[in-house]
């Protein structure tokens, strides 16, 4: 460890490693050095001037933002001359400004109001004609506000340094200088609104949330993002039981600042019109709108009936439901129900991955290991679309650690931009690229690789022994879909595996079995939509439990309104196998979680009590399911932790594993249901495009 | 877009001094380069220079809108620039401006009828021992009164009659 650099700042004494910046290290003794453009982990702007501080021996103030510690060095951070220097730069930032904080969406989370109210004057110089320019509007998400602008180039680096994206620029100079957008008048890019999340004041806002309310007016609820698998934490703000914006501004989570146009701006569809708020019931070929106590009897004389009858029964499981509503699904169906007819759209072969590592410890790479690796694999995946915080952390790690990256794909991905070596490969065909590059992993430190669903089933194996080989740590991640579509694997709503992909005695029919197949007396679909894209329905007596009328709810028997990951407590598992805590943000009159109507049935039909709350079943859990042996208190605290490859992990040998391959614009069903996705020009866009 | 063999030239060898990987810091002198042949940067000289650098057209866009001397709209046959700033304001150099308006019929960033000439007030050109100062294209004039200007003006006009091409 090189020697660290002593210096004082406000009189304390503070160590740090050499090459810290001196505002970094006056945060380590707690003295918060105001700044503006200043952010960890973009690039130094020296534009704002707020850092400004006085350093023993230096003639004139420095930026802190910009000046590196060094021994002996002796800083001031709070004298006359410095509080001097930040009302005069307070007072410049407010020459053109327009003052506009009690209709300003920023106003009470505003940096620039709190600069004002530290060092602000009581009175300003200023007393010519304000330089106005109109607000414009550059998509459906990003709104412009020239004049409330303090050009602090936040938003220019994270679109072009955080995201790869580079779609802000600033025109034009001195006090005409203003942010422009990559086509003129409007943008074309990820449309993730961090140039929102990040501007310090109000010049950039969004479509969903501008002048709805003042922030101080909302709750606010950290929960996990319900759309991809990479398990991003969003904080919804949250207006009369409606959310109404989504962030991560304070940067906890595992994403950090990041979050993509989902994570953002999808968070509208628990409110969306065409939400099931009743059951419904068919009758005389009608669904029609029934009472919970009528649909539920409904559904148990059925029931009864195919068990009376030993007829089978089907169940399809959810992507999105969470681990303990997957779990008791499938503890209902195997030993309430009697039926090994259980199966998930697949998304990703976890299970041959589980079985390949059988049991190995620390094989299963974090979010934070695509951070922190020196080298990436990247497989059979737009990273960029389909797994956007991922392709954030890569990103970074290259910008912050030099990280050498490999990518084969079909088709150009942004990662190639910076790619240490990209390959193209027929589609198919990824496992033969990777097994190709052998020689030039073998040189790196270690690896993660991450893989997409086009390496499956022995494929996973034969990449296991390839890093096996390689004679370098190696860690994998496996790519799924959805929000819990690892949980769903992972508490075994598969046709051969149970919890923790322990094989089962009897094998069941998988999802397209029982769709096809002319005998099942009840097929039970849960937050699924397996029908889309199909004509015909079962001949099965079909019970949908949803948040919509889909393809699927549309043919059914009965529709239960269920409740949404926005509207439920409880955990689900990220693609990289960390479980994170869901909290509840608003309810939806009419609707019950899956995990109540769950119980409502068994209780109904004498299987079982019914689960007693979400954390006992979590308790279940991290006691009988292999790999999730995880203390409950912290989890149900909310720290993600990452579950642990099972030992007696087998691959499963039935049914089809697709991912449906969804872009940033793009979720499966549900995305259908976020207003803004459908609405930015860039809709629905395409993979491999570079 | 096709150049003279002069300002490829000119080009090519611009793009060999820059550090390999950093093409985009040939971003400023390529743009003068091309607006010499050109006479401004018009979007077809924003594709071209995005695909030999490797920029987006937001960057050239950034740089364009910057500085005042990358021109959207061609300037005359000579552009003369004419310092304001205060050592040539001191000896004349905005009355110097203001005769030279009245002389060609054209205001700051006009261009005359014939596309002869071009005026632009600019700041300090680095000519503060010898102002009023003057730029003719690349070319520096000390000194200037009134009277040497309308000198000059005909001067280049009698240059430019006798000479075949623009």
């Amino acid at each position: 460890m090189p020697e660290l650099i002593r210096l004082t700042i406000d009189g304390r004494d503070v160590e740090v490693e050499p090459g810290t910046l001196v505002i970094e290290a006056a945060r380590r003794v707690g003295v918060k050095i105001p700044s503006f453009c200043y952010y960890e982990g973009l690039s130094l702007a020296g534009a704002c001037r707020m850092c400004l501080v006085e350093v023993e021996k230096m003639p004139k103030l420095q930026t802190a933002c910009t000046l590196v510690a060094t021994p002996g060095m002796v800083v001031r951070t709070e004298t006359p001359q410095v509080i001097e220097a930040r009302r005069a730069m307070v007072e410049f930032l407010l020459t053109n400004h327009p003052l506009d904080c009690p209709v300003c969406d920023k106003g009470g989370e505003c940096e620039l109001q709190d600069m004002a109210f530290r060092y602000g004057a009581a009175e300003s110089r200023y007393v010519e004609t304000k330089y106005h320019v109109p607000e414009a509007r550059w998509s459906p998400v990003v709104y412009y506000d020239r004049p409330r602008c303090i050009l602090c180039y936040r938003c220019v680096r994270v679109c072009a340094e955080g995201m790869g994206v580079g779609a802000l620029g600033v025109i034009n100079r001195g006090g005409r200088s203003e942010i422009a957008p990559n086509y003129g008048d409007h943008l074309e890019c990820d449309e993730c609104g961090a140039c929102i999340d990040i501007c310090p004041v109000g010049a950039l806002t969004s479509g969903m949330y501008r002048y709805h309310t003042r922030p101080w007016e909302m709750n606010h609820v950290g929960t996990v993002c319900a759309f991809c698998s990479n398990g991003c934490k969003t904080t919804l703000g949250v207006y009369h039981n409606e959310i109404i914006r989504g962030n991560n501004r304070d940067r906890s989570g595992r994403n950090g600042e990041f979050l993509c146009i989902k994570g953002r701006y999808a968070a509208d569809f628990p409110h969306h019109p065409d939400r099931l708020r009743t059951p419904l019931v068919r009758r005389d070929g009608e669904l029609r709108a029934a009472s919970w106590a009528e649909a539920l009897a409904l559904v148990e004389s059925r029931l009864r009936d195919a068990l009376t009858r030993g007829a089978p029964i089907g169940i399809i499981g959810s992507n999105h439901t969470t681990n303990e509503e997957n779990y008791y699904l499938q503890k209902l169906a195997r030993q309430g129900l009697k039926t090994p007819h259980l199966d998930h759209q697949r998304t990703g072969d976890v299970a041959a991955l589980m079985a390949a590592l059988a049991g190995r410890q620390g094989a299963l790479a974090t979010m934070n290991d695509l951070y922190e690796a020196r080298a990436i694999l990247v497989a059979g995946a737009d990273l960029a679309q389909q797994h956007p915080l991922l392709s954030w952390q890569i990103r970074a790690n290259w910008r912050h650690h030099q990280a050498r990256v490999y990518v084969v794909t079909e088709g150009p991905v942004r990662e190639d931009r910076y790619a240490a070596r990209s390959l193209r490969v027929e589609p198919g065909r990824e496992l033969e690229g990777v097994l190709a590059l052998g020689e030039e992993l073998r040189k790196e430190a270690e690896l993660v690789i991450v893989f997409g669903d086009s390496i499956q089933g022995e494929a996973v194996a034969r990449l296991v022994a390839f890093g096996d080989s390689l004679g370098i740590p190696v860690k994998y991640v496996c790519l799924v879909d959805y929000a819990n579509s690892r949980g769903a694997s992972d508490m075994g709503l598969l046709p051969d595996l149970g919890p923790g992909y322990q094989p089962v005695e009897t094998p069941g029919m998988t999802l397209r079995e029982m769709l096809e197949c002319g005998d099942l007396a009840v097929l039970w679909v849960v937050g699924a939509n397996p029908l889309a894209g199909r004509s015909g329905r079962p001949p099965a007596f079909l019970l949908v439990q949803d948040l919509f009328l889909t393809e699927t709810a549309r043919v059914a028997d009965v529709v239960l309104p269920a409740a949404s990951a926005y509207e439920k407590e409880g955990t689900v598992t990220s693609v990289c196998g960390e479980v994170q805590r869901l909290r509840r943000a608003v309810s939806v009159e009419g609707t019950k979680t899956d995990l109540e109507i769950f119980g409502l049935l068994a209780r109904r039909l004498g299987l079982d009590a019914g689960p007693r709350s979400w954390e006992a079943v979590l308790r279940e859990i991290a006691a009988t399911v292999p790999g999730y042996d995880l203390p409950v208190e912290a989890l149900i605290a909310g720290a993600p932790l990452q579950v642990r490859p099972p030992a007696g992990a087998a691959m499963s040998r039935r049914g089809a594993i697709r991912s449906a391959r969804n872009t940033l614009f793009t979720s499966g069903t549900l995305g259908r249901y976020a207003r803004m996705l459908g609405q930015v020009r860039e809709a629905p866009g395409a993979l491999y495009r570079g | 877009m096709k150049f003279s063999d002069e300002t490829e030239a000119r080009l090519q060898r611009l793009m060999a001094s820059c550090p390999p990987g950093n093409k985009r810091s040939a971003l400023v002198p390529m743009l003068l380069f091309i607006q010499d042949e050109v006479g401004a940067i018009t979007p077809e000289v924003i594709q071209e220079v995005c695909s030999r650098l490797e920029v987006s057209p937001l960057e050239v866009e950034e740089v364009v809108s910057y500085y005042s001397m990358l021109r959207r709209k061609p300037a005359g046959r000579y552009h003369l620039q004419i310092c304001t700033n205060i050592s040539c304001m001191l000896v004349g150099g905005a009355e110097l401006f203001e005769h030279a308006c009245r002389k060609l019929g054209i205001g700051h960033q006009g261009v005359t009828e014939d596309g002869l000439f071009s005026l632009e007030e600019v700041e300090c050109i680095g000519a503060c021992c010898w102002g009023p100062a003057l730029q003719v294209n690349y070319d520096y004039y000390h000194n200037v009164t009134p009277e040497a200007f309308d000198r000059l003006i005909e001067q280049l006009r009698r240059n430019h009659s006798g000479r075949s091409e623009p």
